[in-house]
């Protein structure tokens, strides 16, 4: 018996920012998910599952949040799970929403991943000081910062690309209303004149600490076919894992990576994804992972993903716009970033991007990845139904 | 085989809580000495108040009072508090409903012992001294022969209300690094570096782990690996770290130690931070007492081929 289609009829998202101290938990996730049913024409009566995800429970200091949040989300008396995949877990958390309803276990599951950065502090979840081990003496920039160093030698991209990506996907987070920066005055020489932090990596070009919720629904053929509004349906979406360090890791271009991006094409028939897919929203916290992650995801051959970048292609007009919502370095909810990936591709293919909506978008791909370029989740969706 | 170590590991942190209309009421409430709960559409008390109706899903904000004296509805008895519990002396945790509500707050019931108290005994709140806005306003229950408290109806608006509060969070754990770690870090004290070498792919782990993590079999056998190693990538630190003492800028490095399978992270030291570059071979700087190389200097060599470590990047 084939797979359910799954298809999002609902997208709903708060303005993201800094610090959101009017609203608890609680509140955040809710403004979402009112906004996701609101859009589907649904209410709480009509979803039969709740899918949640967010990064680590130290970024808030909240335990197993999820129990206290059934009642913000209609959880009480339906299936409520938690996801947790680190920076992917918003992509990961659509993945099992939607696995429910292609596997017809349920019609119509609301998904939704939140962060709320300014209750804790992200930096300090993350170096926890571990007896015996040597301090990681550098932050989560300088985590990566040696990777896009080693990617620059590899490819021999001139130095200027990184700041290329900053510029067009801060002046692409001026057409969203939803993005946490919007950097009005925003110029080339800015971003290339800001302060190297941890060189190769200019502050420019790192994301912002962001207070955020993303919602999605999810529904089978029956529910899109009662949906107002134009579904996005997907047609392809996996995840992969391997460790964040271990002998013979490519750090530049993982292979977990390249093998989630190879599963999703195979589901959906893309034989050359830079040739079949109109549009990428990718999960790129430092900017030199655009060429970087246009090469693992099989845009680009190896070495040559710069060369979309400084040419153009990846521009909001270019020829395979990325990253159109203004990505992850405009807004940084870390447990929610990915979902807001997930929703970009979605919002695109069903036409209603606004602003930043690239004209034509029938399949478009959203890409997550988090830990140490650990855990990988991408999904293709278009604007028609898989021929199942 | 070397002893296995162990230390304390304490994960402590101020977080803070922006509460929301009705958590904000509820604590303020009890700052002024008022207990608060919120109805819901099937017409229910519920106290401690929530933002969203349990039954619905419906947003609720229609805030109650109820009274500060109610009827216990379970209870366990706590032999031993423990460090940031209600009680120093032991006591009784109490789920009480209190008059006007239809849920019951868990808190701490100030008792004698477990023979003093029973399911169904009325009790009342004893007030803070000091109170600043937090469920600890409740310095805890006691036991509460009287007749319920007068109420006059307060609608949970408040001056000054509070909307944020710093919820210091602290777990106390014992960290074990394991067989295989230990007898690193017990090695690394006559400054000698041992790896473990995976039975399946050959591969040598420094830190080693006591397992592969690509095959998913146990490592024993012990390969002592560098101590020159190559600079296989590097990124050049320009901010200081709250809590690390070392000047700005820095290099930090991915070193690979001769033998090993992959690179490890440290600092680079001895030559000037603009100097430093892929496939400078260095050797660990040890300083006296320390676990752990300080840095990694130059050792004199010439620059390694960019072949023979492009497979560790």
């Amino acid at each position: 018996m084939s797979k359910e289609p799954v298809a999002v009829v609902g997208i709903g998202q708060t303005k993201h920012v800094a610090a959101r101290r009017d609203v608890s938990i609680a509140g955040l996730v809710r403004e979402a998910a009112r906004r996701a049913l609101d859009d589907a024409g649904l209410d709480w009566a009509d979803i039969d599952a709740v899918v949640i995800g967010k990064a680590p429970d130290f970024f808030e200091g909240v335990m197993m949040p999820e129990l206290y949040l059934a009642d913000a989300l209609g959880a009480v008396g339906k299936p409520m799970l938690r996801v947790h995949t680190a920076g992917s877990v918003g992509g990961s958390t659509a993945l099992v929403a939607a696995n429910l309803v292609a596997a017809r276990v349920h019609s119509t599951v609301l998904t939704l991943a939140f962060e709320k950065q300014s209750e804790s502090n992200a930096m300090w979840g993350l170096s926890l000081p571990i007896p015996f081990q040597q301090p990681l003496l550098a932050g989560a920039g300088g985590f990566f910062a040696p990777h896009v160093r080693a990617y620059m030698r590899r490819s021999g991209a001139p130095d200027t690309v990184g700041s290329l990506v900053a510029y067009k996907d801060r002046r692409n987070a001026l057409k969203n209303p939803y993005a946490h920066l919007h950097e009005h005055d925003i110029t080339l020489e800015k971003v290339q004149a800001s302060p190297m932090l941890w060189d190769p990596i200019r502050y420019s070009e790192t994301c912002p600490s962001s207070d955020g919720a993303c919602a999605m629904v999810l529904t089978d053929r029956a529910g899109a076919a009662r949906s107002a509004k134009p579904p996005a349906w997907m047609l392809g979406g996996a995840m992969r894992s391997e460790p964040t360090l271990f002998a013979g890791k490519d750090a530049v271009s993982p292979q977990a990576g390249k093998d989630c991006a190879a599963d999703v094409y195979r589901q959906a028939g893309i034989a050359d994804p830079r040739r079949d897919i109109d549009a990428v929203e990718m999960y790129v916290p430092f900017s030199w992972y655009e060429p970087m992650w246009l090469e693992n995801l099989g845009f680009a051959e190896e070495g040559e993903g710069w060369k979309l970048t400084e040419s153009g292609v990846t521009e909001l007009d270019g020829d395979l716009p990325v990253n159109m919502s203004g990505g992850v370095l405009s807004t940084n909810p870390i447990g929610a970033s990915g979902m807001i990936r997930f929703a970009e591709a979605a919002l695109q293919v069903r036409g209603q991007a606004g602003e930043h909506q690239v004209d034509g978008a029938r399949k478009v791909l959203g890409h997550a990845y988090g830990g140490g370029s650990q855990f990988f989740s991408m999904w293709l969706v278009g604007a028609a139904a898989p021929d199942s | 085989m070397p002893e296995v170590l162990k230390a304390p590991l304490v994960v402590e942190f101020p977080f803070t809580r922006s509460l929301g209309p009705v958590q904000s009421a509820f604590l303020t409430g009890l700052r002024e000495r008022i207990v608060l709960g919120v109805k819901t559409g099937d017409g229910r008390v519920l106290v401690p108040p929530v933002e969203y109706d349990p039954v619905t899903a419906e947003e609720i904000r229609d805030l109650v009072e109820v009274a500060p004296t109610g009827t216990v509805t379970t209870w366990a008895w706590n032999h031993e508090p423990r460090r940031g519990q209600p009680l120093g002396t032991p006591f009784a945790w109490v789920l009480v409903r209190l008059d006007g509500a239809d849920t019951a707050l868990l808190h701490a019931l100030d008792a004698p012992g477990p023979d003093a108290v029973h399911t169904g005994m009325r009790v009342r709140v004893r007030w803070a001294e000091e109170r600043s806005g937090a469920i600890t306003d409740i310095a805890c229950f006691e036991p509460y022969e009287g007749r319920t408290a007068e109420l006059f109806g307060h609608s949970g608006e408040f001056e000054d209300a509070i909307h944020g509060i710093v919820a210091h969070a602290r777990l106390d754990y014992t960290y074990s690094p394991g067989r295989a770690q230990s007898a690193y870090i017990d090695a690394l004290a006559s400054r000698r570096t041992f790896g473990e070498r995976c039975p399946s792919c050959r591969k040598v782990y420094v830190p080693p782990r006591g397992a592969c993590p690509t095959c998913g079999v146990a490592t024993s056998e012990q390969v002592e690996v560098g101590p020159g190693g190559t600079v296989t990538t590097f990124c050049i630190v320009n901010i200081k770290a709250k809590n690390l003492d070392i000047e700005v800028p820095y290099v930090y490095a991915h070193i690979a130690l001769d033998g090993a399978g992959l690179a490890l992270h440290g600092r680079i030291g001895g030559i000037p931070y603009d100097q430093v570059r892929m496939g400078l071979r260095v050797e660990p700087a040890w300083t006296e007492g320390a676990r752990f190389p300080d840095h990694y200097r130059p050792n004199g060599e010439p620059d390694a081929d960019y072949e023979t470590y492009k497979e560790l990047l």
